[in-house]
């Protein structure tokens, strides 16, 4: 992460676009693209103002360019809720705080990746050459959102990337590892998708009763660790009873 | 879903597709993809709420136009009903839309499709006993959180109660006129993505006319009007989602999103309706048309502040005398039920 406040007339963070959505809801836009220079900036600042969130603000939400911060307008109004981001990101420092690496373990078997075969012949590999390239990749969590602990995933290899599907597919199980638009998601929720899935983690990214509900936060870093059907079936139940079958490191 | 050690209980003897339980919503998750959901009439909530004595954010049960009939099972009830104006009746009885009454064990409320009005609220004094979700009762039936396992209500639920023990007159008319609200004009704040379209799509978004399709539903409400044209790509990259924000996908027909939306999303928002409006958005019927009108952040603050008054002010009921019911509302009545009068309420 390179992160200050000095000298670059052209940095985003200087001076970001403040954008209304409606009266109670404040847009902190640093680009508009996929970019993890841009994301970086969104999750210092967010970190920032969770630290020492200003009175009358709600929730902060982190997205891939952007900072959507949630406020009671008869409690603080626009003008002073601008004022203290920009001294908030006077604070911001170098360096990521709280991220975490985290291994997630992933089935790739046909009995559980059920578009594996279909997308690797789209993308003119094998299924092999397919698995391989997505456990070699290192994984940024650029936001989480659409369900419950869901993960957008950014670093998926050139020659992984695939479009969406024409047309969505039925519902895949929970914990489905997807592929689609150039990104990766992990699943925690039955949906119908017009991604690919192709593979299976029995970790839980959501878990109510679990001390720790959530498991990954915008800004973590994530890798995928091969793991056969016996295995899976293992640490499934293992994580059914409230294990975080995962593996986290922290920076 | 059984109420086991609760002093008092709701039967639901019936109930149409759409009912749920909702307090003010599930916030400080979004961030981890958590739907806040909620009421999709957040004043009429807070007021059938305020009318039985509860804070304004309390669990309720939310009724769509499938209606509902519900009973109060082992103790009497005190309940309040607002929202739309819904066709209510206590034993076959005619009510006004917005009323406050003891629901008497065995008495059966009907709560139907009235008028005007997509949604209503019934409160009841007390607290409903059910799981709390990430520090909430809303009830969000796509992840299944909230409410009684996650579902809508449906007939042979008992929802358990901790009575609060207060009570009023009954039965008693609420005093809300401003859930009278004309749907004619919803005021926006423009952005954050209008410089997508070029001014003459803004002024065409602006004027409509507009109107609800019957396919909308908790998550949002999809707009039949002009099709509005995008100055540029209309793909943007995923941002945060306001309750109330316009999104124009590709094929120009904006969309609205509302309480169960997701927490983020990728198309261009070309306004947020304000928090003041949304209510009445909400209780649109399809094929009334309305029209937009921008104002400045002050003007909506200053909208908020005057609603956030008048709630502070507190819920006067009064007893039901038969000028709460108009006459074609009766006439109505007695055509289609055979019910002649109020004159038993006295």
């Amino acid at each position: 992460m390179t992160l200050n406040t000095v000298a670059d007339p052209e940095s985003a963070l200087v001076d970001p676009r403040f954008l209304d959505a409606g009266e109670a809801a404040l847009v902190v836009e640093f680009g508009d693209t996929v970019d993890p220079t841009i994301n970086d900036r969104v999750l210092a600042l967010d970190a920032v103002l969770r630290a020492d969130p200003p009175a009358g603000t709600r929730e902060f939400v982190p997205t891939y360019r952007s900072l959507m911060i949630h406020y009671d307008p008869l409690q603080i109004d626009r003008d002073s809720l601008v004022a203290g981001v920009r001294r908030a990101m006077g604070a911001v420092v170098e360096g990521r705080g709280t991220a975490a690496t985290w291994t997630l373990p992933c089935c790739y078997d046909p009995a559980l990746a059920e578009d594996l075969d279909e997308a690797a012949q789209i993308l003119g590999l094998t299924r092999d050459e397919a698995v391989a390239l997505h456990v070699k990749a290192a994984y940024r969590v650029y936001m989480c959102g659409f369900t419950p602990g869901q993960p957008y995933l950014g670093g998926v290899p050139e020659p992984l990337k695939i479009s969406r599907r024409p047309t969505p597919r039925p519902p895949h199980p929970a914990g489905a590892v997807l592929i689609g638009g150039g990104l990766c998601v992990v699943a925690p929720f039955v949906m119908p998708t017009g991604w690919y899935v192709i593979g299976r983690t029995p970790e839980r990214l959501y878990a109510a009763e679990r001390k720790v509900a959530f498991l990954i936060q915008a800004g973590d870093i994530l890798r995928f660790d091969p793991i056969d059907l016996a295995t899976f079936r293992n640490l499934e139940q293992r994580a059914a009873s409230g294990e975080i079958v995962a593996r986290k490191r922290v920076a | 879903m059984m109420a086991a050690s609760s002093e008092a209980i709701v039967r639901v003897l019936s109930a149409g597709p759409g009912a749920t339980l909702q307090d003010a919503g599930r916030h400080g998750y979004l961030r981890f993809g958590v739907t806040a959901a909620g009421p999709m009439d957040q004043l009429a909530h807070a007021t059938a709420n305020l009318a039985v004595g509860n804070p304004a954010g309390s669990t309720a049960l939310e009724v769509s136009v499938g209606g509902i009939e519900v009973t109060a099972e082992s103790t009497p009830l005190h309940v309040a009903i607002a929202g739309g104006e819904f066709a209510l009746s206590l034993d076959g009885r005619p009510l006004p839309p917005a009323v406050a009454l003891n629901l008497e064990e065995d008495a059966v409320l009907k709560i139907r499709a009235g008028r005007s009005g997509s949604w209503c609220y019934l409160a009841v004094a007390g607290r409903f006993v059910v799981p709390t979700v990430l520090g909430s009762h809303a009830t969000h039936t796509r992840t299944g959180f909230g409410g009684v396992d996650g579902r809508a209500i449906v007939a042979g639920d008992r929802l358990g109660l901790e009575p609060s023990g207060a009570s009023a007159p009954s039965p008693s008319a609420i005093v809300a006129p401003w859930l009278d609200r004309p749907l004619d004009t919803l005021r926006v704040v423009l952005g954050p993505q209008h410089d997508y379209f070029a001014d003459d799509q803004i002024a065409a978004f602006l004027a409509g006319p507009w109107s609800v399709s019957a396919k909308g539903d908790r998550m949002a409400c999809f707009l039949e009007g002009p099709r509005l044209r995008h100055a540029r790509d209309y793909n943007i990259v995923s941002d945060g989602i306001a309750m109330g924000a316009i999104q124009v996908p590709g094929d120009g027909r904006p969309i609205v999103l509302m309480a169960d939306r997701q927490s983020t999303g990728g198309y261009p928002k070309i306004a947020t309706i304000i928090g003041p409006d949304l209510g009445r958005l909400a209780q649109a019927r399809p094929g009334v048309a309305f029209s937009f009108e921008a104002v400045s952040i002050a003007q909506a603050v200053a909208a908020r502040r005057e609603q956030a008054a008048l709630l502070a002010r507190g819920i006067v009921v009064e007893p039901l005398v038969r000028t709460h019911l108009s006459s074609e509302f009766l006439l109505g009545l007695n055509l289609i039920d055979g019910v002649v009068g109020v004159d038993a309420f006295g």
